[in-house]
């Protein structure tokens, strides 16, 4: 199969790479440039644990060729904290324990982050159905939920 | 297997009509990846058509609206505009997926991709949309109800692709809306669904009404038995009843574990009832 070579952004960075015409932007990421917070939970789009935003939408990188890369501006949870400085989110996610396996997470920050950007006070209502398409079987949902509260009002305090 | 991104609708149409073996049109590719991974398409070609002029634009035109093919359901969600002429067109298609899902995915897609149960098309249907369809004679309209052929299957010939979706105009008494039963909350596939569009006389009865069924047929249906028993009403309870009872008249589902024979007919029914309420309430309130 031909290669294609693709010149993107990522998490703010220009970034070039190899792929073949059939190759998803996930399996680049984690493959080829070696992003491997991002995690292939389905590969068909169903629990999110690939998400990744794309020109600002939030998107699952299993159902993004890599080609489609090209000239684009990705996010990754590579990109989320500031150097050794934790995202809120991140944090709290650590202090109420909103995690136990971990595979989830990335996946879930990535969503979450996005939502608060739109979004910056959602609903427990709001919050859960923006989710809706991150799966988690470990936590139940519920220390998911309140962690992404209490980092949205921290970052509506600051 | 080939990736092209087109730069215009000429060249995507020219790719195709060349393309001996199996050629795939890639919009929001929320299908076309899925059938990839799992083998059930092998393309020889794949046209990206997301960088050609015009796709991710949505422009006010002849007092509607023209949805570029590749508009995600996160923007036509973001604009006010067409949430506000045409809500039932806007809630079916957020229906779809998730979030990330909804970031990608596509109307136009949604309704090549040709399933029975696609939450956009019954709106489409209802608001008597039509999509532009670019082929290699050139650009045609097509109603929206022309597209579906059978489950996965279209009317588009070999080199067609869709390139927009337009919406039309509106009077100011006029709403829409759109209503699936589904055995959860969200993301899931409509068991039943029902999508009405109604126009509204100055003294608040029905002056024109489109109904269209998904998931109970192999293509979506348009009900105008349905229509007529509303028209001309302020939708009384009789007249719904007749309307339900219409619908349910020209479903021909599947039975399968989702859902029966007889539990689609009847759901049917009653979502187009509901929406019916919904459509009718938006354009009162509309004043």
């Amino acid at each position: 199969m031909k290669t294609i070579h693709v010149s993107t952004t990522i998490n703010g960075d220009p970034a070039e790479f190899i792929c073949t015409p059939d190759e998803t932007l996930l399996d680049v990421l984690r493959n080829r440039l070696g992003l491997t917070g991002a995690k292939e939970g389905c590969g068909t789009g169903d629990c999110g644990a690939c998400s990744v935003t794309v020109n600002g939408r939030l998107v699952c990188s299993c159902l993004v060729l890599g080609a489609e890369a090209q000239d684009a501006d990705i996010s990754t949870i590579e990109g989320m904290a500031d150097g050794d400085t934790l995202h809120p989110l991140q944090r709290a996610f650590i202090e109420h324990a909103a995690l136990q396996c971990g595979i989830c997470t990335p996946g879930i920050l990535v969503a979450a982050k996005a939502l608060l950007e739109k979004n910056p006070d959602p609903t427990d209502e709001e919050l859960r159905y923006w989710l809706a398409g991150n799966l988690c079987r470990c936590t139940g949902y519920d220390k998911i939920i309140r962690a992404v509260q209490a980092a949205a009002a921290e970052m509506r305090g600051a | 297997m080939q990736y092209v991104a087109a730069k215009t609708a000429d060249e995507a149409v020219a790719l195709l009509v060349g393309q001996s073996g199996m050629a795939r049109v890639l919009a929001g590719g929320t299908d076309l990846l899925v059938q990839l991974k799992s083998g059930m398409v092998e393309p020889d070609l794949v046209v990206d058509i997301k960088r050609i002029p015009g796709m991710k634009d949505i422009t006010a035109e002849a007092g509607g609206f023209r949805i570029g093919a590749a508009v995600s359901g996160a923007e036509l969600g973001e604009h006010a505009g067409v949430c506000a002429m045409w809500p039932g067109v806007v809630e079916g298609f957020n229906l779809i997926g998730s979030t990330q899902v909804q970031g990608r995915a596509t109307m136009a897609g949604n309704l090549c991709n040709a399933s029975p149960a696609g939450d956009a098309v019954p709106s489409l249907v209802a608001a008597d949309a039509t999509a532009r369809v670019h082929g290699p004679n050139g650009a045609r309209d097509v109603a929206i109800l022309g597209i579906p052929a059978g489950p996965g299957r279209t009317t588009l010939a070999k080199g067609e692709i869709i390139t927009s979706i337009f919406l039309p105009a509106r009077p100011a008494r006029a709403s829409d809306a759109y209503l699936r039963f589904i055995p959860r909350t969200e993301m899931d596939i409509a068991v039943a669904s029902a999508g009405v569009s109604l126009v509204l006389a100055a003294d608040g009865t029905v002056e024109s009404a489109r109904v269209a069924l998904g998931a109970v047929a192999p293509t979506v249906l348009l009900a105008e038995e349905a229509a007529k028993a509303i028209t001309g009403t302020r939708l009384e309870e009789d007249a719904l009843a007749r309307m339900a009872a219409a619908c349910a008249a020209i479903c021909k589902p599947i039975d399968d574990k989702r859902g029966t024979v007889e539990f689609r007919t009847k759901t049917a029914g009653v979502l187009a009832k509901r929406a019916a309420r919904i459509a009718y309430d938006r354009a009162g309130a509309k004043k």
